[in-house]
């Protein structure tokens, strides 16, 4: 019935239809949110699980499509952070709809920004050696804002003015779910999941690695930065602890979670990781112990002989 | 000029420590083609457990000691046979990824068991501090050199005059030509991650002592500051972990006394960044071949 219909939609009609499902989305969210069917604690996670679900999606441009490790996202999150905070703190005469989305932007370009020059060293690069570099510059970035005067060093930053709505949330996340996807199908994005098939093969074919590389990391660290602006003007405080690399790798357990490579994978983990552990309030400790297991076992299961293990273990016996 | 040398001194003791923590890493690359991200809480697990037989366990000190380096190499070696072994053939994306949950495991097991509040240890070295001249050295500093050099030493006699040592050599050369000479080359992965595992345990035991409390995360940043210095020197060379592990500590110690005490982690990766950009071989490292 649903490919039916499916078929049936072809180009405007699908888009129509996807633009409906985006006004009804957001009509259910304010539902949620504005009326009384939320208790206190469920409205509160709202803006961090949106927060969650645009880190998740931006990583997997990165770990998904392009196929390298980054642990070092936490750090272009601050990067957007601070940026953002900073200027609403500062530039008090705009008024709070134009300061904020100046915010939003700046905050994204800025991290845009360090994802190009992070890119370019890291490029040469490649698997285990590019995802330590990510992590020591996620490092850096934190020790850097720890040592600054402007980012309040480790005291951080106070007194934000909070301009974060769950309408603003739930636009950056459209956007980036929609920029995903679209790259995902265009020249670029094919490009980019070519090198993450066979780098070489890739290359031998015209494409041009290091550029698409850089391209790759530059969108993910631009929305990285936007989720981070939000995140800022949330809490209206800032810490640089809060973007350690634990921060880093529990993004990536949304985007292992969900399936890398899958938007609507990283986006289900995202919204189901953020939910569950504050409705198992009791788990809370098991939090991170959860985490290690699912990564584990997903990676075991998933590329490793754990299959023919669990098969071999339920005595089926697979006809080669 | 006293200050310097003090500093230089302190450098070399963290140095040491990081190099015996790098020398984990690079074995276990060298021959397993993988980063063990948890080998940082190796160093966790070797503290907890020197923890629980003096303090908990009121075991003889001696005997705690090698019960934790125990403890450690096995569970190196359990490490490897449940999370590595059934990954070997898989990309490396999967493997640092289950690395990584390793890593998380470990954390949080510790954290759940220890809880977060850091534990006071008091340190099991009674060496009294030495003075040349105007310079003091502290106990704690020179069993670390001591212990350190001892094992470089006999670890490269090892790797290089025993059986096993060149069994070791042979598979990190090649894995498959070195099964077709009758090397067990499962046992080979085994007895690396122990022996990797043991010295990890060293490392976590003398940074215990020297910094006297206990945390579910203290292995975290030595260890990926040692795998900085394994890099530096040069992954897969075991001289290279050494120089590169005394050099790092080196570094820290004075950008520490005379840049600025938190700017130093970034400097320390600093060195990471610039290696990589300028000889991705690292010091002593050999250059690889990419083939299609």
């Amino acid at each position: 019935m649903i490919e039916k219909i499916r078929e049936k939609m072809t180009g405007r009609n699908r888009k129509l239809m996807m633009i409906g499902v985006m006004i009804v989305g957001y009509i259910a969210c304010v539902f949620l949110a504005e009326g009384n069917l939320l208790n206190r604690q469920m409205k509160s996670l709202i803006v961090p699980l949106g927060i969650n679900i645009i880190l998740a999606v931006s990583l997997n441009i990165t770990t998904g499509f392009l196929g390298e490790l980054s642990l070092g996202h936490a750090g272009f999150m601050a990067i957007g952070a601070y940026t953002g905070a900073i200027f609403t703190k500062y530039v008090t005469w705009l008024s709070p709809f134009p300061a904020f989305l100046i915010a939003i932007l700046l905050g994204g370009v800025m991290a845009a920004i360090f994802g190009v020059l992070i890119g370019m060293p890291v490029l040469r690069l490649k698997g285990d050696y590019l995802a330590i570099v990510t992590l020591a510059f996620g490092e850096i970035i934190r020790s850097v804002i720890n040592a600054m005067d402007v980012t309040g060093g480790a005291k951080g930053l106070s007194k934000i003015p909070t301009y974060t709505t769950y309408t603003w949330v739930y636009l950056v996340i459209i956007v980036t779910i929609v920029v995903a996807r679209r790259l995902l199908h265009s020249r670029q994005g094919r490009a980019i999941v070519s090198i993450r098939e066979n780098t070489i093969a890739a290359e031998a074919m015209g494409v041009q690695v290091t550029r698409y590389k850089i391209l790759a990391f530059a969108i993910a660290a631009f929305f990285a930065g936007m989720a981070g602006v939000l995140y800022a003007h949330n809490f209206s405080i800032l810490k640089p602890d809060t973007f350690d690399y634990n921060k880093s790798i529990d993004i990536l357990v949304f985007v292992v979670l969900g399936g890398m490579g899958s938007i609507k994978g990283s986006v289900i983990a995202a919204t189901v990781l953020t939910i569950l552990p504050e409705v198992l309030r009791s788990a809370d400790d098991l939090r991170k112990l959860l985490y290690a297991l699912a990564l584990i076992v997903i990676m075991v299961y998933k590329s490793g002989n754990g299959k023919e293990m669990i098969s071999r273990l339920l005595k089926k016996k697979e006809a080669v | 000029m006293e200050s310097v040398i003090e500093q230089i001194i302190n450098g070399l003791r963290t140095g040491s420590i990081y190099a015996l923590i790098a020398l984990g890493y690079t074995m276990v690359y060298g021959i397993a083609k993988m980063i063990n991200f948890a080998h940082g809480d190796i160093i966790m697990v070797g503290a907890y457990s020197l923890y629980v037989f003096i303090s908990l366990l009121h075991i003889p000190v001696i005997l705690s000691i090698l019960l934790s380096i125990l403890v450690c190499a096995l569970l190196g070696i359990t490490m490897e046979k449940v999370a590595y072994k059934p990954l070997r053939n898989a990309p490396p994306l999967a493997v640092l990824i289950t690395a990584i949950g390793m890593s998380f495991l470990l954390q949080s097991l510790a954290l759940l068991i220890f809880k977060a509040n850091p534990i006071p240890f008091k340190s099991i070295i009674k060496l009294a501090p030495v003075k040349i001249g105007s310079i003091t050295i502290a106990g704690i500093s020179i069993i670390t050199f001591l212990v350190t050099t001892l094992i470089m030493i006999f670890l490269t006699l090892f790797i290089r005059y025993t059986k096993a040592g060149r069994a070791m050599r042979a598979v990190s050369e090649d894995r498959q030509a070195a099964e077709l000479m009758g090397i067990d080359v499962n046992r080979t992965i085994s007895m690396v991650f122990a022996i990797g595992s043991a010295l990890g345990a060293v490392a976590g035991i003398l940074y215990v002592c020297q910094y006297q409390t206990l945390q579910p995360t203290l292995g975290a940043l030595p260890g990926i500051k040692a795998f900085v210095a394994a890099v530096f020197g040069g992954i897969g060379s075991v001289p290279g972990a050494m120089l590169g592990g005394i050099l790092l500590g080196v570094i820290e110690s004075i950008s520490k006394a005379y840049i600025s005490s938190e700017l130093a982690d970034a400097i320390v990766f600093s060195v990471l960044v610039l290696v990589l950009l300028l000889k991705p071989s690292g010091l002593l490292g050999k250059n690889r071949i990419e083939k299609v």
